[in-house]
């Protein structure tokens, strides 16, 4: 058994049934299951004869009670998760992972790893890419045997294309000989990751415990290291339910997490770098998977201040205070088109960085960049790429390829650049702020257009939800850029986890799930969570506000309810127009509405406090006023607003 | 000549004849129509249900006159996509016209703390 290296491996139910034949004879072997102690310690024709007929009737099976001094490989699974310091297990249950669960629950005490009900496994992933960009750690995802897998694969991509470190356990049930009839032989395969292998970092099958320590500690180092990403470990239902004698359990290894220091930049390469930022006219810092701790930010704003350069944050991340008189996010176009050096920093894609494409008969990229612009990629978020998806554009090269970690380089570069500023650094900065100054106004002066609308326009309900949370720590986990990036246009924010970035993978349900993970993540903190997600994302998995409120997790989760999948409502009038066909056909297929649906209802049945819909524009004052009030009592609140497309 | 630089040419002509024509004779517009349309051929989509604007398409407010307006919906610059006659007749593009123009501006700032 996986206890002992010198013994031979039985599986769990070939071991009960030669343990129920060979009764006492097995009670001497020094792995000797629970079932066949008990048997061996009844001496043969001592029942009474009432109890004799009964066993006739009724004989024996395999279902007998684990013995004193036994426990079971999930026992042991349970520890290596504790030693990995996960936090929680995010799962909707599966049979294949049930002893597994089990432990979890009993052994474990439902502690670290606590089990955290979801009602999808593609939720289970997105709650912990949430969590993850909150706390920078694994959360595990344990999902069921081949379907559950199936469901998850979408959350698995977009984890992937995130570069957000996801610890999956997958049930799996190995032998065939084993497998119950039914769901089990189902729900089993002999390569359970293989259905999402293109998209995870490393995974691992073992087949016995002593392997299960090694791997989870392998999947556990894949997963946080370099470009983080997902993680997929199987976890055999036999080895789950495997009993081992205590003895023997300490005998397994547990996994040790050790400190990790990120490759940087050797010296030779930052001061190369440092010389080319400093004798540039017109540096840009261009920002996308930077900002992931509470070292990043004020890190990038010492080597922007440094070298008084624009800063262009592409949001894939918060990466840059979106008040700082450096940020030209919004107004980059002339700085990259006259820049003579582009620092990309952790660009997952860098065409996409440096080259425009529009929806064109023919796509022909048009440059951000000018002629001679030298372009320098600092950063490891391209090197996890793998060749089957398209998690970048078309290629692009760098002049200068630096692949060390961004933020592991920045002290050595910033100290670098500041030995050789330059007198005239101060006046790009001037001109620069002088451009910059009147971006606050200019939003507002924005939203004041349709300001008093019907349904509410999108400015005025950020601006609303601004005004109620400005003194507050807090989060807002969903995209923004559906929402005309209204947030980082009217808000402050300068925290890493003031802003999350985006899906990775652009795969509809992420914003909805994976705010209750940030959610989770920030409440030991008080932080306040903002959700802003759009009623087709919220509708891939409504059950998420459920697991809030089953966990008391609290969140203000307002749905951005514009009746449909806007996007695609835009894409099919484009098809229509550019085809001069009926260009009032666009809504079918893309809209949700006739009947509406009503998002408050829906989440009162799940026990949340809900209001909506709310379509006028008066109204959201009060309604945000008391839905916070809910949050702040350690809750979710749901706002259902009937708004403007985008 | 190239095919497609011919057809190009007798576009741009074409619509210039067109632009000018609308210049000199451009048709009432009906707004209520006008509002139904902006609903019904999608311009709410990128512009707002109030002109407003977003990521997707600039405001419309305050409006463009006729001519421009209307050579923008027939031969978009940027990524609008195009409204030929056979999608929207020149009345219906008056129409829209006639709403959007009818579209009010920014509210008084002064008015809205939130806007301060």
């Amino acid at each position: 058994m996986s206890g002992s290296d010198k013994q031979p491996r039985i599986e769990r139910r070939q071991f009960l049934k030669g343990a129920a034949a060979a009764g006492p004879a097995l009670a001497a072997a020094s792995l000797v299951s629970p079932q066949a102690a008990q048997a061996a310690q009844t001496p043969a024709g001592a029942a009474a004869p009432a109890t004799m007929a009964v066993r006739e009737q009724h004989p024996p099976g395999t279902g007998q009670p684990l013995a004193p001094g036994y426990v079971v490989g999930g026992d042991h699974m349970t520890d290596c998760l504790r030693a990995l310091d996960i936090e929680y297990v995010a799962s909707c249950p599966g049979s294949t992972f049930r002893g597994f669960q089990e432990s979890i629950i009993n052994y474990g005490g439902n502690k670290k790893p606590e089990f955290l009900t979801a009602l999808h496994e593609d939720s289970s992933v997105h709650f912990a890419m949430g969590y993850a960009k909150i706390t920078g750690k694994p959360m595990a995802a344990m999902i069921h045997g081949v379907v559950g897998v199936q469901h998850a694969s979408m959350a698995i991509y977009n984890a992937f294309g995130d570069q957000v470190p996801v610890y999956i356990i997958a049930g799996n049930l190995l032998s065939e000989w084993g497998r119950r009839p039914g769901a089990e032989a189902a729900h089993s395969s002999t390569d359970q990751a293989q259905m999402v292998r293109d998209y995870i970092k490393w995974d691992e099958q073992p087949t016995t415990l002593r392997d299960f320590s090694n791997a989870a500690a392998r999947c556990y180092e894949a997963a946080v290291s370099g470009a983080p990403g997902p993680v997929m470990l199987t976890a055999d239902a036999d080895m789950q339910e495997e009993a081992i004698h205590e003895d023997h359990k300490a005998d397994l290894r547990l996994p040790k997490i050790g400190r990790r220091i990120p490759a940087s930049a050797d010296s030779g390469t930052v001061q190369e770098l440092a010389t080319m930022l400093c004798n540039a006219e017109n540096p840009v810092l261009s920002l996308d998977r930077y900002g992931n701790n509470d070292k990043s930010i004020p890190l990038m704003v010492e080597l922007a201040e440094a070298l008084q350069a624009p800063v262009i944050d592409t949001r894939g991340r918060m990466n840059f205070p979106n008040r700082h008189p450096l940020n030209v996010s919004d107004i980059g176009g002339p700085y990259l088109r006259n820049a003579d050096v582009v620092l990309a920093v952790e660009p997952r894609d860098l065409f996409g960085m440096v080259m425009a494409l529009d929806d064109e008969d023919v796509r022909t990229p048009r440059p951000r960049i000018g002629q001679n612009t030298k372009v320098v990629r600092l950063g490891i978020s391209h090197t996890s790429q793998k060749p089957n998806y398209g998690g970048s554009q078309r290629y692009a090269p760098a002049d200068l390829d630096i692949q060390a970690d961004a933020q592991g380089t920045m002290p050595a570069l910033i100290e670098a650049v500041k030995r050789m500023a330059k007198p005239n650094f101060a006046a790009r900065g001037e001109r620069i702020a002088n451009q910059t100054k009147n971006l606050l106004e200019r939003a507002k002066a924005e939203a004041a257009y349709g300001w008093d609308a019907s349904p509410i326009s999108t400015a005025r309900l950020c601006a609303e939800i601004w005004d109620q949370i400005k003194n507050e720590e807090y989060t807002v986990p969903t995209e923004t850029n559906f929402l005309s990036s209204w947030p980082q246009r009217l808000w402050v924010m300068d925290k890493y986890y003031n802003f999350l970035g985006r899906s990775g993978g652009w795969g509809v349900g992420y914003n909805s799930a994976a705010a209750i993970g940030a959610a989770l993540a920030n409440k030991p903190h008080g932080r306040v969570t903002v959700a802003l997600a759009g009623d087709g994302d919220f509708m891939m998995a409504p059950g998420v506000i459920w697991t809030a409120a089953h966990h008391q997790i609290p969140i203000l989760f307002v749905i951005h309810n514009n009746r449909g999948y806007h996007q695609e409502t835009m894409h099919l009038q484009r098809m229509a127009n550019r085809r001069n066909r009926a260009v009032t056909t666009a809504d079918i297929g893309t809209t949700i509405k006739d009947p509406n649906m009503d998002f408050a209802m829906m989440a009162k049945s799940m026990g949340v406090y809900s209001e909506g819909p709310v379509s006028n524009p008066v109204d959201l004052r009060p309604a945000i006023q008391r839905a916070l009030a809910v949050v702040k009592r350690g809750e979710p609140a749901v706002l259902d607003i009937v708004a403007q497309p985008r | 000549m190239q095919k497609s630089l011919f057809l190009a040419l007798a576009g741009v002509t074409g619509i210039a004849v067109t632009a000018t024509a609308w210049a000199q004779n451009a048709p009432g517009g009906n707004a209520a129509n006008g509002k139904m349309l902006f609903e019904h051929v999608g311009c709410y989509q990128c512009h707002g249900f109030a002109g407003q604007g977003g990521a997707a398409g600039p405001k419309l407010v305050p409006a463009l006159e006729f001519e421009p307006f209307a050579l923008q919906l027939r031969m978009p610059r940027q990524l609008m996509p195009p409204y030929s006659p056979q999608a929207l007749s020149d009345q219906q593009v008056a129409d829209i016209h006639a709403f959007v123009k009818s579209l009010p501006g920014p509210v008084n700032r002064a008015n809205v703390p939130l806007l301060q």
